[in-house]
């Protein structure tokens, strides 16, 4: 069969599959956006040589979403809450990124309990992420009863986050200057009892996986990446601690008062699936050690700067000062101002480093705000990391490289 | 700034007549567009720039010089260091020279940049769009490209926008 | 159907085969893994344990849409996607039905732009819209019930 009877979807594809596909000897197959272990709509053209993948194309864009372009048509807080919509399950961390970045243009301090705060979602909502990967690689690799586990456990951290902010998923908690209001009554106790039971949940997890000869078979050896290609292909995050490189942006440039919390950096050498599991595992334990550290030392205090030109003022000065109502006024309505300048600011998401490039122009919405996400760069390596692999590989592959389609996307 | 960051930043501007200006403690510098790719060889090579985080673009219009800035963003791990540099470029389809022969994974990126803004990247081994439908017209980042916006439908217009939108026969 | 046509207008028979039909077919919807973006993290959030979708039929979810009854959009709808939907929901057999779950599925949501299509029922038609951003898993819960309801008061008649 030649080329001309061969489907392919887009001719311009002609110049990535190699000569034997032209030839027919090799198998062209579409594993297509909507497909269960893509994780999300992703689409790979595989070239398949019996059941060994000669090269994978990835064909990405089917959840654009042009947020980009809708920061730019709104004020600076109103654009947060596009935010939230990008990393999907790092939601806390994306809101994260953008105040941050905003905080460094506009030069507006964060008081010591808005930070403590900040750090004990955003560690809550890592841990949450991990264990929606985790039960969907494990789905995927057809140990199901983890999936069930690993949601059980994700319902109490959404409690919890519905408690402060009244929304499962999408909060947008964290604003310019602090958070959007002082944590709910019964925040601490919430959080001391999900800390103190969930390490024996870990153990579970661990126990049901770890030694598991079939999730061995599967996972090691299988995907390998070295630290020099991890560097190259500016791949972050788990997938690089996997290959060796301690690289971890709450050591390397603490944000929101990371310095102060002790906790180390799991890194395993082998670079492939299973050490990439054995991270994100540890990683568990770890941000437990951070909640736990954070709760500890929870300062008490105001939740957000009192900085009238950026932060509203609360309903109750309204009735009494007039410089809360013409506040009040001139930030509901136009929103402050950046100045004509741009910034980088870059956090560790538990998919690697998302970094928000944002540039103002002098006025009430933001110029240009780009977003570095994780999943975007990370999926590049995929080709590399599956070539001369098994079909039923590259699934573990693709769970283990941790992508969310919303962060490719965008 | 930190004092090796500030050599570094003195020794490219004088090599490839770049300007260099800082922000709240970043650093950036402003490159000639046909210089970009030896500043990258030797970011990566004599100053151990081994990654690239970031590599976007923006949009000036309407203002004709520059239009367009190409922004890269480089991190030295082993020292902990981090630059941006700029590109200026003028023109309604302007082109660059691509960067992933040094760093692999502006790949994409700069794909993205064809997508986005409709910068011709010469030399890129697969210059097609990446986000947007392969027969998309128009570049969607452009400030002269529309945000796309549909009218919310309240009850005065609500039968006109009724009959416009599209709906399936079955 | 057949029978109508040749007993006429019994009544009693054909009310009874409605019900039977109507009740099978709300018994074991499977839907269609069609989990787009946030809101497939709700969806997967209420087929697990803590707000279990089995107990309302939807045991599995089928990959193929040959094999599914339901097709559950949940999430934003890109206009490079489109296309894809709709050949999804060709290829699923009749009797079939569509829940938009979400904000953005049913009207675009927070994103009124070049790039999301403003509503799915725009390319193929829905019977349960649900509501939130993303919705609990509670609300889906609740408009799955409600397509329930509507399947249940189908008549003979609509499905010929």
């Amino acid at each position: 069969m030649t080329i001309s009877q061969i489907e392919i979807t887009s001719d311009e594809l002609r110049h990535l599959v190699s000569n034997r596909a032209l030839e027919g000897e090799t198998l062209l197959l579409n594993m297509g956006p909507q497909h269960p272990s893509t994780h999300g709509v992703l689409r790979l053209l595989l070239e398949l040589d019996g059941e060994k993948v000669v090269s994978c194309i990835p064909d990405v864009g089917y959840l654009h979403t042009g947020i980009e372009k809708n920061i730019e048509a709104k004020t600076y807080e109103k654009a947060e809450t596009m935010t939230d919509r990008l990393d999907y399950l790092n939601t806390m961390g994306n809101n994260l990124a953008y105040c941050l970045a905003l905080e460094k243009l506009v030069d507006l301090d964060v008081p010591e309990r808005a930070q403590a705060v900040r750090v004990i979602f955003t560690e809550l909502q890592r841990i949450s992420s991990h264990l929606v990967w985790l039960g969907t690689h494990a789905l995927d690799l057809a140990a199901m009863s983890v999936f069930f586990y690993c949601f059980n456990q994700r319902e109490r951290i959404l409690d919890i986050m519905e408690m402060c902010s009244g929304q499962r998923m999408m909060t947008t908690y964290f604003r310019p200057g602090g958070l959007w209001r002082e944590t709910a009554a019964g925040f601490e106790e919430a959080v001391r009892a999900f800390i103190d039971d969930f390490p024996r949940r870990v153990d579970e997890y661990e126990g049901l996986l770890s030694k598991n000869p079939i999730f061995l078979d599967r996972t090691k050896n299988v995907g390998a990446m070295s630290a020099e290609q991890g560097v190259a292909w500016g791949i972050t995050g788990p997938s690089l601690r996997g290959s060796g490189l301690a690289y971890d942006l709450r050591k390397e440039e603490p944000y929101s008062g990371y310095e102060q919390y002790e906790f180390d950096i799991p890194v395993a050498s082998e670079g492939d699936v299973y050490a990439r599991y054995w991270v994100r595992m540890q990683e568990f334990r770890q941000s437990l050690r951070i909640v736990r550290q954070a709760l500890d030392k929870l300062p008490k205090g105001p939740f957000r700067s009192s900085n009238r030109k950026f932060v509203p003022p609360p309903r109750a000065e309204l009735g009494t000062s007039m410089e809360a109502v013409i506040h009040h006024f001139k930030l509901w309505t136009e929103g402050f101002s950046a100045p004509k300048a741009s910034v980088y600011v870059a956090v560790e998401s538990p998919r690697g480093e998302l970094g928000v490039f944002l540039e103002g122009d002098g006025g009430p919405k933001p110029y240009r705000c780009y977003w570095r996400t994780p999943s975007f760069v990370n999926l590049q390596i995929l080709p590399l990391l599956s070539k001369n692999h098994l079909v039923a590989d590259l699934v573990a592959i693709i769970g283990s490289v941790d992508i969310v389609l919303g962060d490719v996307d965008r | 700034m930190d004092s090796v960051l500030q050599a570094i930043l003195q020794d490219l501007e004088k090599t490839f007549a770049a300007k260099g200006s800082e922000f709240r403690g970043q650093a950036s510098l402003l490159v000639p567009a046909d210089q970009i790719v030896a500043a990258a060889q030797a970011l990566r090579d004599q100053h151990g720039f081994g990654m690239l985080a970031a590599l976007s673009a923006v949009d000036y219009w309407p203002q004709p010089q520059p239009r367009f800035h190409v922004v890269y963003q480089f991190k030295n791990i082993p020292q902990k260091l981090r630059l941006e540099l700029r590109v200026a470029l003028d023109g309604n389809e302007p082109e660059l020279d691509s960067i992933s022969s040094i760093y692999p994974n502006a790949n994409w990126h700069e794909r993205e940049l064809w997508d986005m803004f409709g910068l011709r990247i010469k030399n890129h081994p697969d210059l097609r769009r990446i986000l947007m439908p392969e027969d998309w017209a128009g570049y969607p980042l452009r400030k002269d490209y529309p945000l796309g916006y549909e009218e919310v439908e309240f009850t005065f217009n609500f039968e006109e926008i009724e009959q416009r939108k599209p709906r399936p026969k079955e | 159907m057949g029978i109508e046509s040749k007993l006429g207008n019994l009544g009693i028979v054909t009310t009874t085969l409605e019900g039977v039909v109507n009740w099978s077919r709300t018994g074991a919807m499977w839907p269609m893994l069609f989990g787009l973006a946030c809101c497939a993290i709700e969806m997967m959030g209420s087929q697990a344990p803590d707000y279990d979708m089995s107990r309302f039929g939807m045991e599995l979810m089928r990959a193929s849409p040959r094999q599914s009854d339901l097709m559950i959009v949940a999430g934003r709808l890109s206009r490079k996607m489109a296309p894809v939907l709709r050949r999804l929901y060709d290829q699923m057999p009749a009797p079939k039905w569509v829940v938009s779950m979400g904000d953005c599925a049913s009207c675009g949501g927070v994103y009124n732009n070049y790039a999301i299509v403003q509503g799915v029922d725009e390319i193929v038609p829905v019977d349960v819209y649900v509501a939130g951003c993303p919705p609990r898993p509670e609300a889906l819960i609740h408009g799955i019930m409600t397509l329930h309801e509507k399947v249940r008061g189908e008549k003979v008649r609509d499905w010929a």
